[in-house]
């Protein structure tokens, strides 16, 4: 276009004209923006506080849209709903549709450093992480205060000669993460062993009971599983005899067993006998060792069916099942506990592993030639 | 070197004082423009003029806080401030501030330490009474806890942990933007854990912060404001300095707060 403009111009406009337009290119480039160096965006408290009202009155909307009742909406069923108006087939599930208030989707932040002088708040504001560095000044503190009372006390004559320990039996340190996401600072691993390193020396303190709470605060209370461990209900059949019922699967196998009280310890598998069904051993030992563990051989009937898989799954499908449909009978709740330990209520997870293209099997490859 | 800075660190803190009495100059050509302007202009020249008397008023005397009856040379002794560190620690520079070597020990003149500690303690509690902010570096371990609890105390700030790179070249980026620098940086011991100049010495000579420092025998004086020779090992000597300061900069902002409301009325 700028030869056409010069052969069609006279020559005393055309070196003007030219001029104009490489002013023109120069004038419109834009000028580069480095967006990374302003660093990760901040959101002010008022953004999340809007964000927030527009998200209670969005819930309300879509209960109404649901017909339901907007008042007992929970978050569980705001997410069933995006499920189903917004169905998503993609793998990665935090890039479905979501709809959570704004607190768990935007990351925390620290409010406002310092007053209007520009004094900051904290007196550990130039370390870079004032509430790690603050929560180790304490701690170090409060271990001078316990050595002094222990000296007291040494002075006096009245050292006891067995102090009260802080249990610390149940519950485990905050993880790094964890302490992290507290503190909304980022602590380097150094930082976090250090941490651990003063915290045991207060705990190997005698009169570390005195500072219980302070500890407690770092300590996540770990849950005892078998709490969480799903019990099958007992029922009573026309005879009187109580019985309950459960599943397991193992590999492709899936069987499903009822357990009767008051029998004799007979076990029937898709109508026939076990002796018959399991002709080795192995599986009759896989199927009894629930009911040996429990100490209740001979006080049950099983009726199972089970189908798919081999001889082998089926039998560890059977396993898992006794041992499911056994803990209705158990009385307490760490006799529950010891079944667990023992492994019998964890589903087997392995399976065939698959066949990879380039090579015979899973793991077997082709003959490697060096040439 | 040292002078140098020390002028340099004056006028900007004295750069206040002529803020102050740029003001009524600028209210002046206004007066014609509105009446409302007059009273409000008149208000803000008389505010400007009681500034300038509150922030004037320190510099008259030379020992305006009485910081010298704070300590005695005999107390330095008793807090085992003479002693140094062996003669093959010895520093160069250190060398005009030493009374002598006992025993292979490295004794520290007190005298020439009393009439440092007088003029940094004077500095430190004028910078208080100004407002502004002071910033305590030790990376001694043992007082550690000492030191950022003495910070606590007397308002002002305390850095005893380890020293990120940009902490003060790089503020900006490393805080967020309209961070305010300490404009007193104290060490309490100017070595780092590794028994080398300690990094804030330098950051602090970059960015234009004045620094008072203990210097032991075996520490650089070179780029500190206000040097102290005396230990920085002793607990009792580190008990004493940091009971030193903040006394002075406790009476600096008392005085402050007395002198605003005297003034005031």
């Amino acid at each position: 276009m700028g030869a056409g403009l010069n052969t069609c111009l006279p020559a005393s406009v055309k070196g003007s004209r030219v001029k104009y337009l490489l002013l023109q290119i120069c004038v419109s480039s834009r000028v580069q923006v480095n967006k990374a160096a302003r660093g990760p965006e901040k959101f002010s408290i008022e953004y999340i506080r809007k964000h927030a009202e527009e998200f209670e009155v969005g819930k309300r909307r879509l209960a109404n849209m649901m017909g339901e009742d907007p008042e007992t909406f929970t978050q569980q069923d705001v997410d069933r709903s995006i499920e189903y108006l917004f169905p998503s087939g993609l793998f990665e599930k935090k890039a479905r549709p979501v709809m959570k208030h704004p607190e768990l989707i935007f990351p925390k932040q620290t409010a406002a450093q310092w007053d209007k002088d520009g004094r900051p708040f904290h007196f550990l504001f130039y370390t870079g992480t004032p509430s790690f560095y603050s929560i180790m000044h304490d701690t170090f503190g409060k271990v001078l205060a316990i050595e002094k009372h222990q000296d007291q006390m040494r002075s006096k004559g009245a050292l006891p000669q067995d102090s009260k320990q802080i249990s610390l039996g149940g519950s485990r340190w905050l993880l790094k993460e964890e302490l992290e996401e507290v503190l909304v600072e980022n602590i380097s691993d150094q930082d976090y062993s250090r941490f651990l390193q003063l915290m045991d020396k207060l705990l190997s303190l005698p009169f570390c009971a005195l500072e219980e709470e302070f500890v407690q605060r770092f300590r996540k209370q770990l849950e005892i599983q078998s709490t969480k461990q799903e019990i099958p209900d007992v029922h009573c059949d026309e005879n009187g005899r109580s019985y309950s019922q459960a599943q397991g699967r193992r590999k492709t196998a899936t069987a499903s067993v009822t357990l009767r009280d008051c029998g004799s310890g007979r076990v029937a598998v898709n109508g026939k006998d076990c002796l018959l069904y399991f002709p080795i051993l192995q599986d009759r030992e896989q199927i009894m060792f629930p009911l040996h563990f429990a100490g209740m051989l001979g006080r049950f009937d099983v009726q199972a069916h089970v189908e798919g898989g081999g001889r082998s799954a089926q039998a560890g499908a059977l396993r898992l099942a006794i041992a499911r449909a056994l803990l209705s009978f158990v009385s307490t709740p760490a006799e529950v506990e010891t079944i667990r330990q023992a492994g019998l209520l964890t589903a087997d997870p392995r399976i065939k592993e698959r066949q990879k293209p380039g090579q015979a099997g899973a793991r077997k490859k082709y003959t490697w030639k060096k040439r | 070197m040292a002078a140098g800075i020390r002028t340099k660190a004056m006028y900007s803190l004295r750069s206040a004082r002529w803020v102050g009495s740029a003001l009524p100059c600028y209210s002046r050509p206004c007066a014609s423009s509105a009446v409302a302007a007059n009273p409000v202009a008149t208000q803000q020249s008389r505010d400007a003029g009681v500034n300038e008397k509150i922030l004037h008023a320190p510099l008259t005397q030379p020992d305006y806080f009485c910081l010298s009856e704070l300590f005695t040379l005999k107390d330095l002794f008793e807090a085992r401030v003479h002693m140094g560190h062996k003669k093959g620690c010895r520093h160069r520079l250190m060398e005009p501030y030493l009374f002598g070597c006992r025993l292979g020990v490295d004794i520290i003149d007190l005298e020439q330490t009393a009439e440092h500690l007088q003029r940094a303690l004077n500095f430190t509690a004028h910078v208080a009474y100004r407002g502004g902010l002071v910033l305590f570096v030790s990376r001694q371990r043992q007082s550690s806890h000492l030191v950022e609890r003495t910070a606590h105390d007397c308002g002002e700030y305390a850095h005893t942990r380890y020293w990120q790179g940009g902490l003060l070249t790089n503020a900006p980026i490393q805080y967020g933007a309209g961070v305010r620098l300490p404009d007193l940086i104290v060490f309490l011991s100017t070595l780092n854990n590794v028994f080398q100049t300690h990094v804030a010495v330098r950051d602090a000579a970059k960015m234009n912060i004045p620094t008072v420092g203990i210097v032991d025998s075996n520490c650089n004086p070179s780029l500190i404001t206000y040097p102290v020779p005396g230990n920085d090992d002793t607990p009792v000597a580190m008990e004493l300095y940091c009971w030193l300061f903040k006394m002075a900069i406790n009476r600096a902002k008392d005085k402050r707060k007395q002198m605003e409301l005297l003034k005031g009325i």
